[in-house]
């Protein structure tokens, strides 16, 4: 198979080529295909319904492609269990289960297959590092369902974190979050990227993409745009993403706001 | 002297039994129960206590001890139950209650015409601790056991599968596994559960004790811990005043487990009110 970034040779760890994934007669992801390179920050952003948590499904091995082929560092993402960490919308979670932010961060270890890490022995040291990487260390003890969305963010980061895996997916990872603490979720994310991590992060958002991601993919059930932030939103990318009200975005470059005629 | 009257009843070779069954059970239905509330399961282990019936009466009928049918029966209905949710397009809810009150029909069927006089309905609805045989101690022993012993090496698993399906499956969790393992487990215990306060009481040890100490406590181990004082306390305690003031056992106990809710509740909301004023 050709990689999508059409390099001799490349180091795509993540790979679509022409993958398509149908609900009940409907294409929900019609022949996407795209790469991305091992490190760097990924900004997946479309139109609600537009297919952006299917593709992190499928990406993750959750939700079984119809056609095409996905490869998680050269492997289908229903082996690649272990490879990616994904930190699901806020709906998906049971945040019935009472459970400190530390209790959250340790269930990152259960898959290590060592029974004592398992009954919480020496995974200490592990766990601080992650909760303090992502600045949660001091609200260890709090119960995430009372976190602010924010919080509740890096508290999954850093569960991801801890599961060791080399690939982040956050799904929605802004709805809920106010503007002051999207930063603060961006800032950890830019750190874990320069350690070597690639992350892609599905957004609805438009404003919060201007120069917070080195790359943006643009999916309305198919691939409208990737690239880097200032080459990608382009007038005919955003109606294509949006609709014709994609215009008024256009006209409003993300980020230099003009007041008044 | 006060305490010769408190241990008075447990001279008798019966009441230890039912103290040992008793104690077993208010340990194991607490660390299932923590589970079954944040999962909201709280139908599925009353509808896998009534699927059990047709087992207890078959096992009866062969001349069998009745957890040798219940055991079996409840695993089957459990991974039934879980099949029925994950294939057919109907609610969790409504798949649930078509199982078990056609097996629970079905076992008052069976109860009728092949079960004699020698098989007791109430006993069967309301529980018989005090009739509890040395087997049946034995039995409930090794399944309390085993039962602990799985859920104390799983816990992190199982609270992942139940806090985030997905994250856990995507982590590399045999997630579905993991939930068909704490349906089966639950059945088991359900089954144990059975000879305390009987099938239509059980729930009542399952998630009373759990749900009670929810309110005292805000962390899921620990809700797990003073679940298993409160369970091990409703049992003891019911058991004890069904001997004294020769009450039916099961209701006692499950009245008890009630009372211990009532009590938590009342401390949950005096907290709150108190923290409202503040």
């Amino acid at each position: 198979m050709r990689c999508p970034c059409l390099q001799e040779s490349c180091n795509c760890c993540i790979q679509a080529v022409d993958a398509c994934v149908e609900f009940d007669n409907f294409l929900a992801l019609d022949s996407v295909s795209f790469a991305i390179p091992k490190g760097g920050l990924t900004g997946v952003v479309g139109p609600n319904g537009g297919g952006k948590s299917t593709l992190f499904n499928a990406l993750a091995g959750l939700q079984p492609i119809v056609h095409g082929t996905i490869l998680i560092n050269g492997l289908p993402p229903g082996n690649a269990h272990g490879e990616i960490s994904y930190v699901p919308q806020r709906e998906r979670v049971n945040w019935r289960f009472p459970l400190s932010v530390r209790d959250v961060v340790s269930l990152g270890t259960s898959t290590s297959g060592s029974f004592l890490k398992n009954l919480g022995f020496g995974d200490d040291a592990l766990i601080e590092e992650s909760l303090r990487k992502v600045d949660m260390w001091k609200n260890r003890d709090e119960l995430v369902s009372n976190l602010s969305g924010g919080q509740r963010q890096r508290a999954f980061i850093a569960r991801a974190l801890t599961q060791e895996a080399n690939i982040l997916l956050l799904d929605e990872a802004f709805s809920g979050v106010d503007i002051a603490s999207q930063e603060g979720v961006i800032n950890v994310l830019r750190t874990l990227r320069d350690e070597g991590k690639t992350i892609l992060v599905a957004t609805h958002d438009l404003n919060t993409l201007s120069n917070r991601f080195d790359y943006v993919l643009c999916i309305n059930r198919h691939i409208c745009a990737h690239g880097e932030p200032g080459s990608v939103f382009t007038k005919d990318v955003l109606i294509e993403l949006y609709g014709s009200h994609g215009e008024m975005f256009a006209d409003h470059q993300i980020g230099q706001h003009t007041h008044g005629a | 002297m006060v305490l010769d009257t408190i241990f008075e009843p447990f001279q008798y070779q019966f009441m230890i039994r039912a103290l040992i069954v008793c104690i077993s059970v208010g340990v194991i239905c607490p660390v299932f129960g923590a589970h079954v509330i944040n999962r909201e399961m709280g139908f599925m282990g009353d509808a896998l206590s009534h699927a059990v019936l047709p087992g207890i009466v078959a096992a009866y009928v062969i001349g069998l001890n009745p957890l040798a049918g219940a055991v079996p029966m409840g695993i089957v209905v459990a991974l039934l139950i879980g099949f029925i949710v994950k294939k057919a397009n109907i609610s969790h809810d409504t798949s649930i209650g078509i199982l078990f009150t056609g097996l629970f029909a079905l076992g008052l069927i069976l109860l009728s015409v092949l079960g004699g006089t020698g098989l007791n309905l109430e006993h069967i609805l309301l529980g018989q601790v005090l009739s509890t045989s040395t087997t049946d101690v034995y039995v409930t022993l090794v399944l309390s056991v085993f039962t602990l012993v799985l859920m104390i090496l799983l816990h992190k698993q199982m609270v992942f599968v139940g806090f985030d399906y997905q994250g856990a499956v995507v982590a590399g969790l045999p997630a579905a596994r993991i939930n068909y393992l704490l349906l089966v487990l639950l059945s088991i215990v359900i089954v144990v559960t059975l000879q305390v306060v009987g099938i239509i009481l059980v729930v009542a040890m399952l998630i009373t004790p759990a749900a009670a100490a929810s309110l005292i406590t805000r962390r899921f181990s620990r809700v797990i811990l003073v679940g298993v004082i409160f369970g091990v306390l409703a049992a003891v305690v019911g058991l004890y005043l069904s001997y004294q003031f020769n009450l039916p056992s099961g209701p006692s106990i499950a009245l008890t487990s009630t009372a211990i809710f009532a009590f938590a509740f009342l401390k949950r909301w005096q907290t709150n009110r108190g923290a409202g004023d503040a």
